[in-house]
């Protein structure tokens, strides 16, 4: 396609509409609206359906519900959105039903500052809802990549049955860039696994010999059971411990084993690096350009820039980080992704650049670190 | 050409054998009297299993899909609505039936509740109402008469109750009948009737708690609890102008509305024919 200028909330729009998403609900919030407002006007146009519902823990419901009907489904929020959904988010990943969350955040906590930028969500994303689960959660940093990563984003959710959270920000929601996308029958789509057995033998969460049994939708002459108590292999609840070790062991296990995939990263000057910058989001940009700046001052500094946020890319960070004296991790939150950097490479060895005001980080200051001039 | 099944039968049909039972109800309770009379009223509409959904929140009601040989989803408390309506667009072939508690429906999902209703997509809402949060134990709920004793409320309750088949047609359900786990073949007929509206219908089935908000105002046992919705309950055509303090404590059975309004689903699909004509045109 020719080149447009479009918003982030745009691409993440027609990147869900690319990956086949035929079903979205939400309420509107600043900084996501416009993910809405073009999947109120696109999804008609190709046979889907929008809605908008009475708030957002009831359109966490609904693209569930639209999930276990065979549709590809995403909801749009920010941080109080995110807030409300938490519970049904853990429905999601207990039932293991896929669907997308966009969570483009603004400056918390609370109603914060609605137009602000911030990257507060981060720990949200992976532990806002209660008991323990694997999620997903993918981070653009431009407009071109809010459409990769929506894409990646209902790839992943349909091949490991899980909630994947797009973790946008407000910069990256509402900025404009020249972006050529591509002919959107060139995307690659993973869509709903079949089963071959009958439906007397189909069990919706078979721990073997697959890690990711297929979910047939509804409709189809399957019948069975979803619930979000823990559950048999069939869906029915269970108190067993022993059935409840196997569900767990195999939702861990299903997000492991496809690591090599599902951890996205951009790495370079990592080899020959003293000093390494670890960034995700807008302010991988400002990252990016004090990496720029403090090379052609003739340092060498490594830049890894996270696009798959959770799970946390414990290895690559940890290898790359492996000869490094100081790791910079720049982040507007008061410390969130930094927490688990540190938990690889040491407290030590990580200089946090933190700002929860709703400015941007500039290069500066994140420059000023990776001198130790803080 | 419709079938009736005979009681056994309809047993094997529609109830789950690979599930362990017994169920999880106490003796005597009225849900699975509600129960009992859904899939006779599926029976007798001769549907195919494999396009029904029943979906429910949580409480002892909504334990209720589990038992049932159709599409089974058992959701978060209150929400089960929502999830119906995104079930209901991505398969509108599909017959969804939402079974929810007083509490699922009126308290947490009160909000879901009336925009069901005023969206009027095509589910069908079966609202056991017992008066109470049975699987918490008793607690107060938006039903619980005034002056009642519950868990949480072990001076006397103030609060004034919601009249919940009233609050569906405020906010513009098509169909809404009530009626009561003792009035079982009234009830299967109106669950029937609401099964195939084409619109947001609400079936409001009155149960009862026996082993705890009963068992707290020395309500009786069940069968006592049974005799008081039959002799607390006029229908519809008995209560037409009586005085409303002659009405204060009644049961009032029958069809409340049954209208048309254009369903959800239907103008959507206009929507999708003016989204593509207006692309094409572009
Ligand atoms: C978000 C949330 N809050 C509270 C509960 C605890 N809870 C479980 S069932 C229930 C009430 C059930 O009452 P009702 O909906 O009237 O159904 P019944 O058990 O009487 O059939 C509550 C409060 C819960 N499961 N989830
Ligand atoms: S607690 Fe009450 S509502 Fe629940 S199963 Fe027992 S009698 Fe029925």
């Amino acid at each position: 396609m020719s080149p447009m200028l479009m918003q982030g909330d745009e691409a993440c729009a027609e990147g869900a509409i690319a990956a086949g998403c035929r079903f979205f609900a939400g309420y509107p919030i600043t900084p996501a609206t416009e993910v809405a407002e073009v999947m109120a006007r696109r999804l008609p146009q190709v046979d889907g359906f929008f809605i908008q519902m009475e708030d957002e823990i009831a359109s966490m419901a609904a693209i569930i519900g639209a999930a276990v009907g065979g549709a590809k489904s995403m909801t749009a929020t920010s941080g109080p959105g995110l807030s409300l959904m938490q519970e049904n988010i853990g429905y999601a990943a207990m039932a293991e039903i896929p669907c997308v969350v966009v969570d483009v955040q603004r400056l918390g906590p609370s109603t914060g500052r609605p137009t602000s930028p911030a990257q507060g969500d981060v720990m949200q994303a992976q532990w806002g809802t209660h008991g323990d689960h694997p999620i997903i959660a993918l981070a653009p940093s431009s407009v071109k990549e809010s459409f990769d990563l929506t894409v990646a984003a209902f790839n992943f959710a349909e091949k490991y049955r899980t909630p994947v959270i797009l973790l946008m920000d407000e910069v990256i929601g509402h900025m404009r860039e020249k972006v050529e996308l591509p002919d959107y029958a060139t995307v690659e789509r993973v869509e709903r696994a079949q089963t071959l057995v009958p439906p007397e033998w189909y069990k919706p969460y078979e721990n073997y010999p697959v890690d990711v049994p297929p979910l047939i939708p509804f409709g189809e002459g399957y019948r069975y059971h979803i619930t979000g108590l823990h559950h048999d292999e069939r869906g029915y609840p269970t108190e067993r411990a022993d059935e409840v070790n196997l569900w767990l062991d195999r939702v861990f296990r299903k997000i492991r084993r496809g690591l090599s995939e599902i951890l996205l990263y951009d790495a370079d000057g990592i080899d020959a690096a003293e000093t390494l910058v670890v960034a995700y989001g807008s302010t991988a940009r400002s990252a990016h350009y004090a990496v720029e700046l403090a090379r052609k001052r003739g340092r060498r500094v490594g830049f890894l820039k996270l696009k798959t946020l959770w799970p946390f890319p414990e290895e690559v960070v940890d290898k790359a980080a492996e000869r490094i004296h100081r790791v910079v991790v720049p982040e507007m939150n008061m410390g969130q992704m930094a927490l688990e950097v540190e938990r690889v490479v040491g407290r030590r060895k990580v200089r946090r650049v933190n700002r929860a005001d709703g400015q941007l980080i500039k290069p500066d200051e994140i420059l000023a670190a990776i001198e130790g001039m803080r | 050409m419709s079938t009736i099944h005979s009681e056994s039968r309809i047993h094997e049909r529609y109830l789950r054998h690979s599930k362990k039972f017994p169920n999880v109800w106490c003796a005597g309770c009225g849900i699975g009297i509600v129960l009992g009379a859904i899939i006779r009223a599926v029976d007798s509409l001769d549907l195919d299993k494999n396009d029904i959904a029943m979906i429910s929140g949580i409480g002892c009601t909504g334990r209720m899909p589990v038992y049932v040989d159709f599409n089974t989803l058992h959701t978060t408390h209150g929400r089960a609505l929502a999830f119906a309506t995104g079930l209901k667009l991505a398969r509108p072939g599909m017959k969804v039936l939402v079974v929810m508690g007083d509490g699922d429906a009126l308290a947490i999902g009160g909000n879901h509740f009336i925009h069901a209703a005023r969206r009027n997509i095509e589910l069908t809402a079966i609202v056991v109402n017992n008066a109470t949060y049975g699987m918490t134990g008793g607690q107060y709920s938006p039903t619980t008469p005034q002056g009642a004793h519950a868990a949480t409320a072990p001076y006397g309750h103030i609060e004034p109750p919601f009249h919940i088949s009233e609050l569906a047609v405020a906010a513009g359900a098509t169909f809404v009948a009530r009626s009561t786990v003792y009035h079982v073949t009234e009830l299967q007929k109106f669950i029937a009737h609401a099964i195939q509206k084409k619109g947001f219908s609400v079936v409001e089935a009155i149960s009862y708690c026996h082993t705890t908000i009963g068992r707290m105002n020395r309500w009786g046992k069940a069968p006592d609890m049974m005799r008081r919705l039959k002799e607390n309950s006029i229908t519809v055509k008995q209560a037409e102008g009586k005085p409303e303090d002659e009405l204060v404590g009644k049961i009032v059975r029958g069809v409340l509305t049954d209208r048309e309004r254009p369903g959800y689903i239907d103008l959507y699909r206009q929507i999708i024919e003016r989204a593509k004509a207006e692309a094409e045109a572009a």
